[in-house]
């Protein structure tokens, strides 16, 4: 990893959106520690994953600005935020549903190889060394993330939280410094939530960051370094998880109407 | 391995021998079987597009038509005597050989299909299928009308005297007399497609298990989860495009020479239509079933002519042989969809496999 742990990785500032006559963001911003977990929670329709689509490109913000490691970038095409350094998962799966799990994976390693399609038509000494090394990086992450002997299935074939593993591993082979899931325990039971809490400590033992969007509370609270929150597109706390929870406009959010005065 | 080398060797034999076999009952039933291999070259090219990549183009026939024509242009006396500028330097016309031409025609045709592809990189699907289509019908009328202020095309009349394709000082175009036995033009042909035809099946299948190969399946299954694992969708977007063109180029090419004559005529949407039937009734993606479909659909009209003749006298003439052609293989199409909806030979389903994971991929690394 380039960053060292403990500067700041990513520092997003100022960042708004509108959609037609929602603001949906209204300068937020945030800015997550090397080797964090960092949080993002907020109450439904709150602006969450619109902010997390505008980092990854999907959705460009009507300003904002962004810094990745100390150097400017601009999150204007979706496929060079996963070449900068950041890769998502989806809120709802979006996995290669009819290729197998190894093929998923190997898809994931192509921005970080190179070898061209006419050296694949030459089968040259540099295409066949690459595609080992392709194949082997993919085991190793589908052995990483617990789905060692199942590379062979279709994706489509596999079980909901075997989806949600694939999908990280699948991120994690464009070796990302920042790791950014979009409610990854949505849907998971309680063994399955265990497991990814476990996987997602064991991603940042390897130095690697992680933005967090979660509805499970127990989850966010137990696993985040630093949670920010939004409201109706705004930013109303950041902090370590116990100063979030008793923050008085945190509550007021999730429990509603507290801030307004009685009638 | 065995096994494997076995079932090689005996395939090569066979089709080197099918066409000496063939042609003892005609040479028509050869000329059946090349037609058909240039289908399945056109099918394995737009194979590339819709199969692999995912983006379905209805109008493929467009990269077939420049092959031809670039083909018509460099190798007939067709420019020399329309222009005069070219009659000064070239008198006897225009003799382009065949390994300079093919080269020619597989580079226009690229560039021809990243041209036309580039507009339509946002489009998806239907909207895709429609824009595409309108290109290939495009380009039929640009041929059809290029015959005037500079007759370049010739119009609807279209080129003849195309150059027969001559390999290694044989013209394919003359009977071959070789070891006691007398090779028909058609036979010759037969050889040359196949070879390319094998060729082309080796470049599809190595691009198709690589890494580009795993990019453009995942453009197929999900364009957005593609571009956020930093996939450049529209850079591997315009290379299946242009790459696809090539095949239908090169097919061009040895389509104008085999038939020494081409017209716009030839270009139709429905040849389109039925190189998209022949990629999705032989299975999807998958090369042998597309070679499958592209055989069967390029012989069936050609083998229902022989059943629709006596049907047509039962019925005293009534019944029109081309209407009847077009309903039997309507019918068959119908009933592959409704019983083989993936296709006659789509890629295995992975879950049906029982063999464990580290065997089959620790062989292949």
């Amino acid at each position: 990893m380039s960053t060292h742990m403990g500067s700041t990785l990513l520092s997003v500032a100022g960042v708004s959106k509108r959609f037609g006559g929602v603001q949906a963001l209204s300068e937020v911003g945030l800015s997550i520690t090397a080797g964090h977990v960092h949080g993002l929670i907020g109450p439904n329709g709150a602006g969450k994953t619109t902010f997390f689509n505008v980092i990854t490109g999907l959705v460009p913000s009507d300003q904002g600005r962004f810094e990745l490691a100390g150097k400017a970038y601009k999150p204007t095409a979706v496929h060079k935020v996963a070449r900068a350094g950041i890769a998502r998962t989806f809120q709802n799966i979006r996995l290669f549903a009819d290729m197998t799990a190894l093929d998923n994976v190997r898809v994931g390693r192509h921005v970080r190889t190179k070898v061209g399609w006419w050296q694949a038509l030459l089968r040259t000494k540099a295409f066949t060394h690459e595609e080992a090394m392709i194949t082997r990086d993919a085991m190793a992450l589908l052995d990483f993330v617990g789905l060692s002997g199942k590379g062979s299935q279709t994706a489509r074939t596999l079980s909901y939280g075997d989806q949600r593993r694939l999908e990280i591993a699948r991120a994690l082979a464009t070796e990302p410094k920042l790791l950014a899931l979009d409610e990854p325990a949505a849907g998971m039971n309680a063994t399955e939530k265990v497991q990814l809490r476990e996987l997602i400590e064991r991603i940042r033992q390897q130095g690697r960051s992680v933005l967090l969007i979660e509805h499970d509370v127990k989850l966010v609270m137990g696993l985040c370094d630093h949670v920010t929150v939004l409201d109706q597109g705004k930013l109303i706390a950041s902090g370590s998880p116990a100063q979030v929870q008793r923050d008085p406009a945190v509550i007021a959010a999730y429990l509603g109407g507290a801030h307004q005065p009685a009638h | 391995m065995k096994n494997r080398l076995l079932t090689f060797l005996i395939s090569a034999v066979a089709l080197a021998v099918l066409p000496l076999l063939l042609q003892g009952f005609g040479e028509a039933w050869v000329r059946i079987v090349d037609t058909a291999l240039l289908y399945i070259l056109l099918a394995l090219g737009l194979n590339i597009v819709v199969g692999f990549a995912g983006l379905l183009d209805l109008g493929y026939i467009a990269f077939y038509a420049v092959g031809a024509y670039m083909f018509a242009l460099l190798a007939s006396p067709h420019l020399s005597e329309n222009i005069p500028a070219i009659a000064a330097m070239f008198p006897d016309g225009l003799h382009t050989p065949i390994w300079l031409a093919i080269p020619i025609a597989a580079g226009v045709s690229a560039l021809a299909g990243v041209l036309l592809g580039a507009p339509t990189l946002k489009l998806r699907g239907d909207y895709l299928a429609i824009v595409t289509l309108g290109f290939g019908e495009i380009i039929r009328v640009f041929l059809n009308n290029l015959d005037a202020p500079i007759n370049i095309t010739n119009g609807p009349k279209g080129i003849n005297s195309i150059d027969a394709i001559s390999v290694g000082g044989v013209s394919l175009g003359q009977p071959w007399h070789v070891a006691g036995m007398t090779l028909p033009p058609v036979t010759l042909h037969y050889y040359l497609f196949l070879a390319i035809v094998v060729v082309a099946v080796v470049i599809c299948l190595r691009l198709h298990d690589s890494r580009l190969g795993r990019a453009w399946l995942a453009i197929r299954e999900d364009e957005i989860a593609a571009k956020a694992m930093g996939l450049n969708t529209r850079n591997l977007k315009l290379l299946a495009f242009g790459l696809g063109a090539t095949f239908g180029g090169v097919s061009g090419v040895l389509f104008a020479s085999f038939q020494g004559f081409v017209s716009p005529e030839s270009f139709s949407l429905q040849e389109s239509v039925m190189v998209v039937a022949m990629v999705v009734l032989g299975g999807l993606g998958h090369i042998p079933g597309v070679i499958l479909g592209a055989f069967l659909l390029a012989a069936l009209p050609e083998v229902l002519r022989h059943v629709a003749g006596p049907l047509q006298a039962m019925t005293g003439g009534r019944l029109d042989a081309a209407i009847l052609r077009q309903l039997l293989v309507a019918l068959a199409m119908i009933g592959i969809m409704l019983l083989r909806p993936r296709g006659l030979w789509p890629s295995p389903r992975h879950e049906d496999r029982l063999i464990p994971d580290e065997g089959t991929q620790g062989g292949r690394a």
